[in-house]
């Protein structure tokens, strides 16, 4: 990585920092266990990285570890995105709960 | 053109995750908001299969596929009493995958006489090290919240010592690596001392801190994610990332706040054991039993009735139990409301999940500030498997280990009832003079029994 790379990174990680600062502190605590666990379905985005692992051949150390991560990152992508839906679903307005 | 393409997914990608977390400010946006992200997550996939370093895709579909059923099943079965469990489970499996990316990383470079950068390696270093320990850390949450290994906190003497010295030699290691890199049996060195140190971070942690450590965990392995980036050189890791480990940070804050204590309290108080030394005002007068036709009267008739759940509501799967007995005296005309603690459970919001599995309306559910002042006007408090956050002492007794914490009042209001397993202290194993107060009546019994049992007693009172 040269320093100008490191640099723009840098920028977008304070970037990044300071909005998530702004958007979570407005995330009511009636939802922070979806919260949690959106945010885990969202940095499931390592599975790109573990893509990259897993194809390229480097060599089998390198595949088989990739391989692994795939496999990680997918059960927190996929499950997490899934438990998520199914709680927000859960969570009613009072006509509607009432219904049911 | 191809690369366009890629950075092209990923900056979409970046943008649908921070809608989708914006809209999480509101049961109702909420919903929308997580089909954007995964739409988001899709094309950042999409994008990245178009990369042109992989020559084959064999691995890459196996891990998605496997990865896919694992993930389907954990998330359509797991039941929403465990989802703390799941949630720890999900923040070693993330980081794990982080750190299985360094490892492959730093062993491609070197095995081919390669040469990492020094910022590289230090991005690398913080990626191994913060996944390796959050991934073991997070497996022993996994165990502690699944019963697997006892909840107590596991303390002896010098640990704190011991792993600040275990912690130094890790950082010693990295710090040596990023000057002079290169070492492969040090880099290995390492990563195996940051495996070991996870598991001594939350061994000192009881069950009653879970939120908290929850949280931390959260954001390591957020952290880890962003550390990828840095590495990989990937813009969308590191915000995903970022954001990720901010929520956690966020959060944890929010927890320590609620329980008025520092996060090195947390980490390296070990609470159980010196809670026990601190419990000065034991014996304060007798525990009145009350019986459940009594109950069932005060609740039938009552204008207000507050419910305050704890973790005992979730052992003993009881949130199904305690809407019918809200239901029941709803049609009675009784006011119902549900006062939530914030670290009420085992997770942030766990309680709040759980009463909307069993159809809770939301906007029945009160925070803490919104629902203290209503304790007053309140008839009857029923607390269910819930101590520390009903606990006087927090506000009475500025010798507590837990004073200043801030509680539900419960204890304002007209009249308590406690339902509880058996006459055992808390988790913290705090005395709760809640317990003896006048106004408190005990119900003893498995909660959701019981509740059951008060459902049949107030339809015929």
């Amino acid at each position: 990585m040269s320093s100008d790379a490191l640099i723009s990174a840098l920028y977008v990680f304070a970037l990044a920092a300071f909005l998530g600062y702004q958007v979570i502190s407005r995330v009511p605590p009636l939802l922070h266990t979806p919260l949690m666990s959106a945010t885990n379905a969202i940095s499931g985005i390592s599975l790109v990285g573990s893509i990259v692992t897993a194809g390229a051949r480097y060599n089998t150390v390198s595949t088989i570890l990739g391989f692994v991560a795939v496999v990680c990152s997918t059960t927190n992508v996929v499950g997490g995105f899934v438990i998520t839906d199914r709680m927000l679903k859960m969570f009613k307005r009072k006509e509607i709960a009432k219904k049911e | 053109m191809q690369t366009y393409f890629i950075e092209l997914s990923y900056l979409l990608a970046s943008i649908f995750f921070i809608l989708g977390l914006k809209g999480m400010s509101h049961p109702e946006s909420a919903k929308r908001g997580m089909h954007l992200a995964e739409f988001g997550m899709l094309m950042a996939i999409i994008g990245t299969l178009m990369h042109h370093e992989i020559v084959t895709y064999t691995w890459i579909l196996a891990g998605l596929a496997v990865g896919s059923v694992v993930g389907l099943m954990m998330g359509l079965w797991v039941p929403m009493t465990a989802m703390p469990q799941r949630t720890a489970l999900s923040h070693a499996f993330g980081a794990f995958a982080a750190a299985l990316v360094g490892i492959s990383e730093f062993y491609r470079v070197y095995s081919t006489g390669g040469h990492l950068e020094k910022i590289t390696m230090g991005a690398l270093g913080f990626e191994v090290m913060l996944g390796a320990l959050t991934t073991t850390g997070s497996l022993l949450a996994f165990a502690k919240l699944q019963g697997l290994v006892r909840g107590t906190p596991m303390t002896y003497k010098g640990q704190n010592v011991f792993n600040m010295v275990l912690l130094a030699v890790t950082i010693g290691i990295f710090i040596y690596l990023v000057v002079f890199p290169g070492s492969m049996p040090l880099f290995f060195a390492m990563v195996g001392l940051a495996f070991i140190f996870g598991l001594l971070l939350v061994m000192p942690i009881g069950s009653a801190d879970m939120p908290v450590v929850m949280s931390l965990l959260n954001s390591y392995a957020g952290l880890a994610s962003a550390a990828t980036g840095f590495v990989l050189s990937n813009k969308v890791l590191i915000i995903a990332g970022t954001l990720d480990g901010f929520s956690g940070f966020i959060l944890s804050i929010l927890m320590c706040r609620a329980m008025n204590r520092s996060m090195t309290n947390v980490l390296f108080g070990a609470f159980g054991s010196a809670a026990t030394a601190a419990t000065g005002s034991e014996q304060q007068g007798s525990m009145r039993e009350v019986g459940l036709e009594d109950i069932a009267t005060q609740l039938a008739y009552a204008n207000k009735v507050v419910f305050v759940p704890g973790y005992g509501l979730a052992t003993a799967q009881a949130q199904h139990a305690v809407r019918e007995l809200a239901d029941v005296l709803e049609k009675r005309g009784v006011t119902v409301k549900y006062g939530i603690h914030p670290v009420a459970g085992r997770m942030p919001g766990h309680m709040n999940v759980l009463l909307a599995e069993a159809n809770v309306p939301y906007s029945s559910l009160y925070e803490l500030e919104q629902i203290n002042p209503e304790f007053p006007s309140t008839d009857v408090s029923v607390v269910i498997g819930a101590n520390d956050v009903v606990n006087p002492d927090a506000r009475d007794n500025p010798s507590s280990p837990i004073a200043g914490m801030p509680i539900l009042e419960v204890d304002r209001s007209k009249s308590v009832v406690v339902l509880k397993r058996g006459q055992g202290k808390g988790f913290s194993g705090l005395e709760n003079p809640l317990f003896f107060k006048p106004v408190t009546g005990m119900l003893y019994g498995d909660a959701k029994d019981t509740l059951t049992r008060l459902v049949q007693a107030v339809q015929h009172a």
